[in-house]
């Protein structure tokens, strides 16, 4: 008898737009010790069984069809007491974010003690000496003084230690894990990936694992299953399910995941694309991708200007200073220390490091919009005013775009796309008449692969690829040199990640623009980039030709960067994948 | 299953707009809607609907002063609600000052909105100091109450203004006096949502491109932060239409010869204990009615328009 079993399960979402089926017949079996990774794009279901097997479907959601069992108690049409004398004790979990899944206001002991006493029939000094052994058990230096502490004292990493610590003091047999690692930075997620994987081994509890990153799924789980739409393509043990996939979703996910250990031209798409994509009830007369790039390359002016470096960052030192309040001393704070790099024309730089680096302060100083005082920029072989010094009016606004990472929030909601994208054109009179600005804006949805009737709609009418790709329409359209990506696919799907990234290698080699490239993720940056610059706080601490910094990183952080890298050896080679 | 019945509901009417949807589904937002549409009407037309001009002093007699509605005894058809003591017909009086009150109402909010959304966006967006000084001037503001405000604005407009021009300019004075007493509400939400809005990346966007601040502010974030400003827009409304009545009750508002709602009700006062209750009893209904259904809509666009009380 399995530990955990899933028969069947169906759960709907009455919407008045009709009900949306959001998990179609899914089974399941998880026995004690294992970890079952439950692995899918946005919007294929993982989340909400993960909540139907907690209890806690949000909204309107419910179970119309099948039956999860515990043991042998069934769980679906249980009522709400049954499931609070439940839920916690035999099922607990852990969240995303351990920012907001700890309250900051009570000192990661109370939390733990209240749990344990909630649960367990202890005496308040028991349930306190349970509460450091489990401290102890997830990792935690220095247990017995660091319980007293708030959340806030903890960091990112350790205090998802204190969120497992917490998951585990009631002594659970299944625990959900809701994308327990993609809040955190990647020295960490190995570490508390291989935690997870210890405390099943050792306390026998069942784990079901949602995530989105095959990295994790490769790292950890036993068994995985692959969903598309709510409903199951694929399951099986991980090394065969990933190692030789049968199904061609499935091939096609483990094809698109980035690898670190070699380079390639391309990334495969087998998923067809979205049918809404090849939508062609609205033409613009004359409009078409072709025209697109035409336009692009005739408007080319760097033609004067056959030098090598696109772009020069000599000591750029990003310094914020703060003054609490009037009499108190003014703070520093050095977000970029004495960056310096060079990207070519055609070329990509990488820039790489985790949160806090400082690489997104670096591009904010290059585009102008930041209080840079320190270090020289010179693009196009000409000195670029820093921060607010540097005109309106200047050259360089133009020929310096950026791409930002949230696609949900870089582009203005209350816009039609067609303004969104026309904005730059008219901005820098770059069309001669309104007819001609929509033509051209109207060309580059269909350079980036959208329909031209994307242009009658707003933003929110779009799937997070799709505003991305909108996004990057926005910076073509203005005709740039040099394109900023700040870790432009970090909040898209893989599938769709390989989309953007071969959109961008297409546009790079058709147009040589040259990119400079911000991502904290290693095989990401090894497909795209020519050249990389590691940061740390603030400072460089590797750079060189891409191919000789991932062959052999000489820096200790960066060595140490790409060993935290979950590995992806279990995965089946893509050329192979494309082959069969 | 009760979802079920609901969901088949949904597929009869399928409604595009999430907030028509909430409005059809909330029978008191409906009434509300229905009264005020009436309302407005009502006081458009009112040249042509109401039975005599009140404005025009050869239209009534002093004869006919005091007469109760025309359902008591003594009460006279051509009178529906009666008459006040001038012998001016209520129904008359009381369509014309519905009308002064919420025009005073709707400029002055019209004001209170152009001056506190302009100056909290740009509090907000430009911070440091200008947003210092705004927000301070908006504390001072905050802490005299509505009413002294209105007053004192109008004492300084008797004492600036001659005697005749002043009853011309009353509306003018009053649309400042209670505008100036709003626009902090306008002004504070305006730049917490500005706030919210200029971190967002499109708005860095827009930066780098090398827009304009202004246009940056106008283009870009104004629109972003209309919604929770619609909803203190229909508050503040009824929050105007009311200061404008307790002004003219306190006798600082429009010229007694051409009443507003609140003038109404303060000639009507001096008769409520000697027994002609109508000439109190009908303004004061009239107000209630529509101050409760200008509120019952706000609070019906604050709790559709915030997804998190919903």
């Amino acid at each position: 008898m399995a530990l955990l079993e899933i028969k069947n399960l169906h759960v709907e979402f009455p919407t008045r737009f009709g009900t949306h089926v959001a998990v179609a017949g899914y089974a399941l079996q998880i026995e004690r010790g294992e970890i079952h990774g439950l692995v899918g794009e946005s919007g294929a279901g993982k989340s909400t069984i993960g909540a139907a097997v907690l209890g806690l479907l949000p909204g309107t959601g419910h179970v119309t069809a099948g039956e999860i069992r515990l043991d042998d108690q069934l769980l679906t049409g249980l009522s709400a007491t049954a499931w609070h004398a439940l839920r916690g004790k035999r099922i607990s979990m852990i969240f995303q974010d351990p920012q907001t899944s700890l309250n900051p206001l009570l000192t990661v002991e109370e939390q733990l003690v209240e749990t344990i006493l909630h649960h367990l029939p202890l005496s308040e000094q028991d349930g306190r000496a349970r509460a450091l052994e489990l401290m102890e058990e997830v990792g935690i230096r220095d247990a017995a003084t660091r319980i007293s502490d708030y959340p806030h004292q903890f960091s990112g990493g350790m205090r998802q230690r204190v969120v497992i610590a917490l998951a585990l003091a009631s002594e659970p047999d299944v625990i959900v894990a809701d994308e327990p690692t993609t809040a955190l930075d990647v020295s960490v997620q190995k570490q508390i990936l291989a935690l997870i994987k210890k405390l099943a081994k050792e306390r026998d509890v069942g784990i079901l694992l949602i995530t989105h990153d095959m990295g994790v799924i490769a790292e950890i789980t036993d068994t995985v299953s692959v969903l598309l739409n709510g409903s199951c393509v694929e399951a099986g043990p991980t090394s065969e399910v990933l190692g030789a996939p049968t199904q061609a979703y499935t091939r096609s996910l483990v094809a698109s995941v980035p690898r670190m250990d070699r380079r390639v031209a391309r990334f495969p798409e087998l998923q067809s694309r979205d049918p809404k994509d090849t939508d062609t009830s609205y033409q613009i007369e004359g409009a078409s991708a072709e025209f697109a790039s035409d336009w692009l390359l005739s408007g080319d002016e760097q033609g004067s200007d056959h030098s090598d470096t696109i772009i020069g960052v000599n000591d750029l030192s990003v310094v914020f200073s703060s003054r609490p309040s009037f009499f108190q001393k003014k703070t520093e704070f050095r977000a970029a220390n004495n960056v310096s790099f060079k990207i070519g024309r055609g070329e990509t730089l990488g820039l790489v490091g985790e949160s806090g680096s400082g690489k997104s302060t670096v591009a904010k100083a290059i585009v102008g919009i930041n209080p840079t005082r320190q270090g020289q920029v010179s693009f196009l072989q000409r000195e670029l005013e820093l921060a607010h010094k540097r005109p309106t009016n200047d050259p360089s606004r133009r020929q310096i775009q950026m791409i930002f990472q949230d696609p949900y929030s870089s582009l203005n909601n209350r816009w039609r796309v067609e303004d969104i994208i026309s904005e730059p054109i008219t901005f820098y009179g770059l069309a001669a008449s309104k007819e001609e600005t929509l033509k051209i804006a109207a060309s580059m949805l269909s350079l980036v692969g959208l329909p031209q009737s994307a242009l009658l709609k707003y933003p929110h009418q779009f799937s997070g690829g799709q505003r991305q790709r909108i996004a990057i329409a926005r910076a073509l359209v203005a005709r740039p040199t040099l394109l900023i990506c700040d870790e432009p696919t970090s909040a898209l799907d893989v599938s769709v990640q390989a989309q953007v990234l071969n959109l961008f290698k297409d546009i790079q080699t058709k147009f040589g623009l040259s990119i400079l490239f911000i991502s904290h993720d290693l095989p990401v940056v090894r497909q795209m980039s020519d050249s990389v610059v590691v940061m740390r706080n603030g400072d460089v601490v590797e750079a060189g030709p891409s191919e000789s910094f991932f062959e052999n990183p000489t820096h200790a952080y960066s060595q140490l960067l790409m060993s935290e890298m979950p590995s992806l050896e279990l995965l089946a080679d893509p050329e192979k994948l494309i082959a069969g | 299953m009760g979802a079920r019945q609901i969901q088949l509901w949904w597929q009869r009417v399928s409604i595009e707009s999430e907030l028509l949807y909430l409005f059809l589904r909330s029978p008191a937002a409906i009434i509300a809607a229905a009264f005020v549409l009436l309302i407005v009407i009502t006081i458009i037309l009112a040249p042509l609907i109401a039975p005599t001009d009140p404005y025009d002093l050869s239209s009534f007699d002093i004869l006919d002063s005091l007469i109760p509605p025309a359902w008591a005894t003594d009460g006279e058809l051509r009178f529906l609600l009666g008459t006040d003591d001038q012998g001016r017909d209520m129904v008359s009086s009381i369509l014309y000052g519905a009308r002064l009150s919420i025009m005073i109402g709707a400029v002055s909010v019209l004001f209170a909105v152009v001056l506190g959304v302009g100056l909290g966006l740009a509090a907000g967006y430009l911070g440091g100091r200008f947003d210092m000084i705004v927000m301070r001037v908006a504390d001072v503001q905050l802490s005299l109450p509505a009413i002294l405000t209105a007053l004192l604005i109008d004492g300084i407009a008797r004492g600036l203004l001659p005697g005749e021009s002043h009853d011309r300019l009353m509306f003018f004075v009053l649309v400042v006096a209670i505008g100036l007493s709003l626009w902090v509400n306008f002004a504070r939400m305006a730049r917490a949502s500005t706030f919210v809005e200029r971190n967002k990346e499109y708005v860095q966007a827009a930066e780098i491109m090398g827009l304009s601040p202004i246009r940056i502010m106008v283009t870009h974030i104004l629109p972003n932060i209309m919604g929770p400003l619609m909803v203190i827009v229909t508050v503040d409304l009824a929050v105007a239409i009311l200061l404008e009545a307790t002004l003219s009750f306190l006798g600082v508002g429009v010229p007694a010869d051409q009443p507003s709602l609140g003038t109404l009700i303060r000639i009507g006062t001096s008769y409520m204990f000697s027994g002609e209750w109508w000439v109190v009893l009908f303004p004061s209904s009239a107000l209630i009615l529509l101050i409760i259904s200008v509120n019952v809509l706000g609070d019906f666009l604050r709790d559709a328009l915030n997804p998190r009380l919903r």
